[in-house]
């Protein structure tokens, strides 16, 4: 839970990010484009665009409507006695996006390739790697039957925010951002998940090395630094990527209080094509705080109990109707 | 002599080694401390380079000396505290050159480590392996005998400088005869037995290893270190392993007793513990 | 296959380590029995040696040693000299070579375990260090180790009640003794003693560093000579903690940090030995020691006991990698007790 205060303004009306030709990126004493601060990717800019959108971008009319309307069933969950108001009561708790910095954009989808904003469709062995790895969960049991059945997050084993790719983590969806002669680093809030990436053009390690956040190499191309992530362990599959995956990202600052952030995703053994898409990294207000996980994961210890007592009340009450 | 046989043999298959070490295509190195520019060491009083201290490697080549990723404890009760960390590898080339049956063996030793891997039972490391151990070493040099005094078992091994002999039996730390190259000491160990092996992931050798290893001082308090690892019996070609070695420069630094056997006891002999006699 | 390769390979490396120490001492010097080295009424400095030194100017005490000698640390009790005669020294030696030799009678139990005679495991066939000392102890000048404090018998006694307590040596490794268990033998001490066979040590000198390698279970005591403090009291070890100096051309070692584990003549933790390495000649090191422990004995008490040139090298002592005798011991115990269940059945049915 977040508990440092965040801008509560909203702050940008733009529509895509463009670069104003007269905006000159500052520099780091080193002489890198200079990319620190403390940034966000919250959005209500959905990864694919929504069935029966057939554009590109909305007017800002519309963009303005379907902002309220997410805000609005962010705060229903809120609803007293229900579930999610038990669990994380947004409005108290600023956790719904609205209340803090977001990313405003007038795109229908995050996604800008395929120009229909959808991720393209798998291939054969994509398909049969899907299938097989649904059996595996499957094995598993049911989401509470064990910790290791149960979601990723659920298990404070990483997030979606840390990517790569950096995807709105729908809440706490913050990054701070330090750089050092040689090196960028990115720090995810969310389970302090920071990720250091040398600019020295060194190679990826052996491919017998393997995170669940892949190994970052990065550069810079004129103003723009490109990150190439590999070896990643397939743990963590973004939109059912495997460990071939290759994420290019490209971090360009084009506003004090913007950067524009595309990343391509390179799987040929998923996807019968390669796929990009386009958000934006806006200023928020600092500092990050800890967001020790796992150490405070009531959470998951508490659903498991609770499953396991759920199920020994319907094995009682079982017994209980066959004794009648 | 069975035990003269083998020696005349493995000297032989070490010339055999030495031609196609020459010949052995070159791999490339994995990512490692750029070459230091030129060093030249203090000296000791007779005036050869001082690489008296307290040494130990910082990095995971005991777990693995090929690259590997984090990997949880074997036994669940260590929880994080037994979990074994991700590392780059220190082969050059990043494969260890097993031949096929070797290789198997390799798995099945892998497979099997709480219960095949000698470091398990606190028995003595071997060479290269006892270098690069978690633990420090010290090297304590004269004229005629270098010292190499590991904390890891007390493990010994005494690399003749002079009076230099081959080896007069196997032995778990074999027999180690040095000379100095320029900045480089250079130690040629053989007279392995088969039983030690080079990490916990079960990379192994036959009793047909023989080691030559290079310790060049790189700055104050780093040194170089190469060991060359060639085995006929179970390598296809001779590999290299490269790494810096630290320099302990704390004041009180001192190798402290690891008389591990004790630790071990109840596991290897703890079944054969008298049972308290049923009433 | 594995555990073949390992019976041989220990085999070897026993015949190999034997039969270096044994034809060193051949080659050395003619049968000590009957020309025994360096009888003196005890190695003492002569006046004209002067010790070699080592590149850096320390005394030079580097080399092969050995302290295998037949003279006792406590003087026999109908003995009231310090020193034998020439002829009284050579036949007490003699009869001492004779007992050992007496072990492998054929057929005997310790035939089978060790055969003495065979591989060289009795001094007389080895290096051995003479001297006409009737015992290693001077100070108390009776020879003896001086009588105990009350904290000490208490301590000697409870020690006995935990060992009965513990059961029978055979019912479990830890209550055999650490010699068997392949921790640490006689030899490494501090202080150094006679290890029975293969009493071999190996001294190296670097740059502010003396090394004293013992041969048996491959225990190397590492002195830094730089009047660096001993380490706080929470450090204990079996060897205790050594720092040494050099007091003219002697080598002196303090030694504490005793964990207690490994009580020489049931001294407690807080012992502390002081030894003292002189090199008296080329074939010989003057080695003294001092036990300085007030909470077992009334007083302290020093020894002397000589170190003699041997042949080199020393071979590994790898003790615990094939310490099948631990093992077979106990399984043995074992085998036995069900063996004794079953014709305790037997015999009630």
């Amino acid at each position: 839970m977040k508990t440092l205060a965040l801008a509560f303004a909203l702050l940008s009306t733009a529509t895509a990010l463009a670069q104003s030709p007269s905006y000159r990126v500052p520099r780091t004493p080193d002489g890198q484009p200079d990319i620190q601060g403390f940034w966000t990717n919250s959005t209500y800019t959905p990864l694919e665009r929504p069935k029966g959108v057939t554009k590109e971008f909305y007017t800002a009319a519309e963009a303005e409507a379907l902002i309220k309307k997410a805000a609005q069933g962010e705060s229903a969950q809120t609803t007293p006695g229900t579930p999610a108001d038990v669990h994380y009561d947004f409005s108290q708790f600023g956790l719904d996006r609205s209340q803090s910095t977001f990313v405003r954009s007038l795109r229908t989808s995050l996604i800008v390739d395929p120009p229909d904003g959808k991720i393209p469709p798998l291939t054969e062995e994509g398909k049969r790697r899907l299938a097989a790895r649904e059996a595996e969960q499957k094995k598993l049991g049911g989401r509470w039957d064990s910790a290791e059945s149960n979601q990723l997050d659920d298990r404070c084993l990483i997030m979606v925010g840390a990517g790569p790719p950096m995807m709105d983590a729908a809440y706490n969806a913050n990054y701070h951002i330090v750089q050092t002669a040689g090196y960028v680093m990115i720090l995810t809030e969310m389970i302090h998940d920071a990720r250091i990436i040398p600019l020295d053009g060194r190679a990826a390690p052996d491919q017998k090395v393997r995170q669940w956040m892949g190994v970052s190499r990065g550069r810079w191309d004129g103003d723009t630094l490109v990150v190439e992530t590999t070896n990643f362990n397939a743990k963590n599959p973004f939109n059912g990527s495997d460990e071939n995956l290759k994420v290019i990202e490209r971090f360009r600052r084009v506003a004090d209080d913007a950067i524009e952030y595309r990343f391509t995703i390179d799987d040929p053994t998923m996807w019968v094509r390669t796929w990009t898409a386009e958000s934006a990294l806006k200023k928020t207000v600092g500092p990050i705080f800890e967001h020790a996980c796992h150490e405070g994961n009531f959470g998951l210890y508490n659903t498991l109990v609770g499953a396991r007592l759920e199920e020994q009340r319907a094995a009682e009450e079982a017994a209980r109707k066959g004794a009648k | 002599m069975p035990n003269r046989s083998l020696i005349a043999t493995s000297a032989a298959l070490l010339m055999a080694a030495g031609v196609s070490m020459a010949q052995a295509p070159q791999t490339p190195a994995p990512a490692r401390p750029a070459a230091a520019p030129a060093y030249r060491a203090p000296r000791t009083a007779d005036g050869k380079p001082n690489l008296n201290g307290i040494w130990q490697a910082m990095n995971t080549a005991n777990w693995d000396l090929e690259a590997h990723s984090a990997a949880p404890s074997p036994i669940k009760e260590f929880g994080t505290t037994g979990a074994i960390p991700g590392g780059s590898g220190v082969v050059d080339g990043g494969t260890i050159p097993y031949l096929p049956d070797a290789l198997k063996k390799k798995k099945e030793n892998q497979a099997n480590r709480l219960k095949l891997d000698p470091e398990v039972k606190c028995y003595l490391p071997g060479v290269p392996r006892a270098v690069y151990m978690p633990y420090p070493f010290q090297i304590l040099q004269s004229t005629k005998h270098i010292m190499m005094l590991h904390e890891y078992a007390g493990a010994v091994r005494t690399v003749y400088m002079t009076d230099q002999t081959e080896a007069p039996a196997d032995s778990w730390m074999g027999w180690s005869n040095g000379k100095w190259e320029g900045e480089t000491l250079v130690v040629d160990t053989k007279g392995f037995n088969d039983l030690s092996w080079f990490d916990r992931s079960g990379n192994f050798h036959s009793d047909a290893l023989h080691v030559v290893e290079r310790f060049t001082p790189r700055s104050a308090d780093t040194l170089n270190y190469e060991a060359t690892i060639e085995d006929s019996k179970t390598f296809s070609r001779p590999w290299k392993i490269s790494m810096p070695l630290y320099r302990h420069v704390e004041p009180n630094a001192q190798i402290m007793e690891f008389r591990c056997v004790e630790f071990v006891e109840d596991l290897l002999y703890g079944h054969l513990r008298k049972q308290p006699t049923s009433k | 296959m594995r555990h073949q390769t390992l019976v041989s390979a220990v085999v070897v490396s026993v015949v190999i380590a034997i039969a270096m120490a044994a034809t060193s001492s051949v080659a050395g010097q003619s049968a000590p029995l009957e020309k025994p080295r360096a009888v003196a009424k005890a190695v003492a400095p002569t006046k004209a040696y002067t010790p070699p030194k080592t590149p850096d100017g320390q005394p030079d005490l580097q080399g092969f040693w050995t302290n295998s000698t037949y003279v006792p640390l406590e003087r026999p009790n109908n003995v009231t000299k310090e020193f034998y005669t020439k002829e009284e020294a050579e036949a007490a030696m003699k009869r001492a070579a004779e007992r050992e030799s007496e072990q492998t009678e054929p057929g005997t139990t310790a035939d089978v375990h060790y055969d003495f005679t065979q591989f060289g495991l009795d001094r007389s066939q080895s290096t051995f260090a003479t001297s006409f000392r009737t015992s290693q102890v001077y100070d108390p000048p009776d020879g003896k180790v001086p009588p105990m404090t009350a904290e000490g018998q208490k301590r000697v006694q409870e020690r006995n009640a935990a060992r009965k307590t513990a059961g029978g040596q055979y019912d479990d490794v830890k209550n055999m003794p650490i010699g068997s268990r392949c921790i640490i033998m006689g030899g490494a001490g501090p202080p150094l003693q006679n290890a029975g066979y293969n009493a071999n040590y190996q001294i190296v000198q670097g740059a502010g560093y003396v090394m004293i390698l013992t041969e048996m279970i491959h225990d190397a005591r590492i002195i830094p000579i730089d009047n660096r403090p001993a380490p706080p009291s929470g450090v204990r070890q079996w060897t205790g903690i050594s720092r040494g100096h050099y007091e003219g051309n002697t080598l002196v070692v303090e030694t504490t940090n005793f964990n207690g584990k490994n009580p020489f003549r049931n001294g407690s933790e807080n012992m502390k030995v002081i030894e003292r390495f002189t090199r008296v000649a080329d074939d010989a090191i003057e080695y003294k020691f001092t036990i300085d422990d007030p909470s077992t004995w009334t007083r302290a008490w020093s020894a002397e006991l000589p170190l003699v040139k041997t042949g080199g090298p020393i071979f590994e002592f790898a003790c615990h990698e094939s310490n099948f005798g631990i093992a077979n011991i106990l399984a043995g115990a074992r085998e036995d007790e069900k063996k004794a269940a079953e014709q305790k059945k037997g015999s009630s049915n």
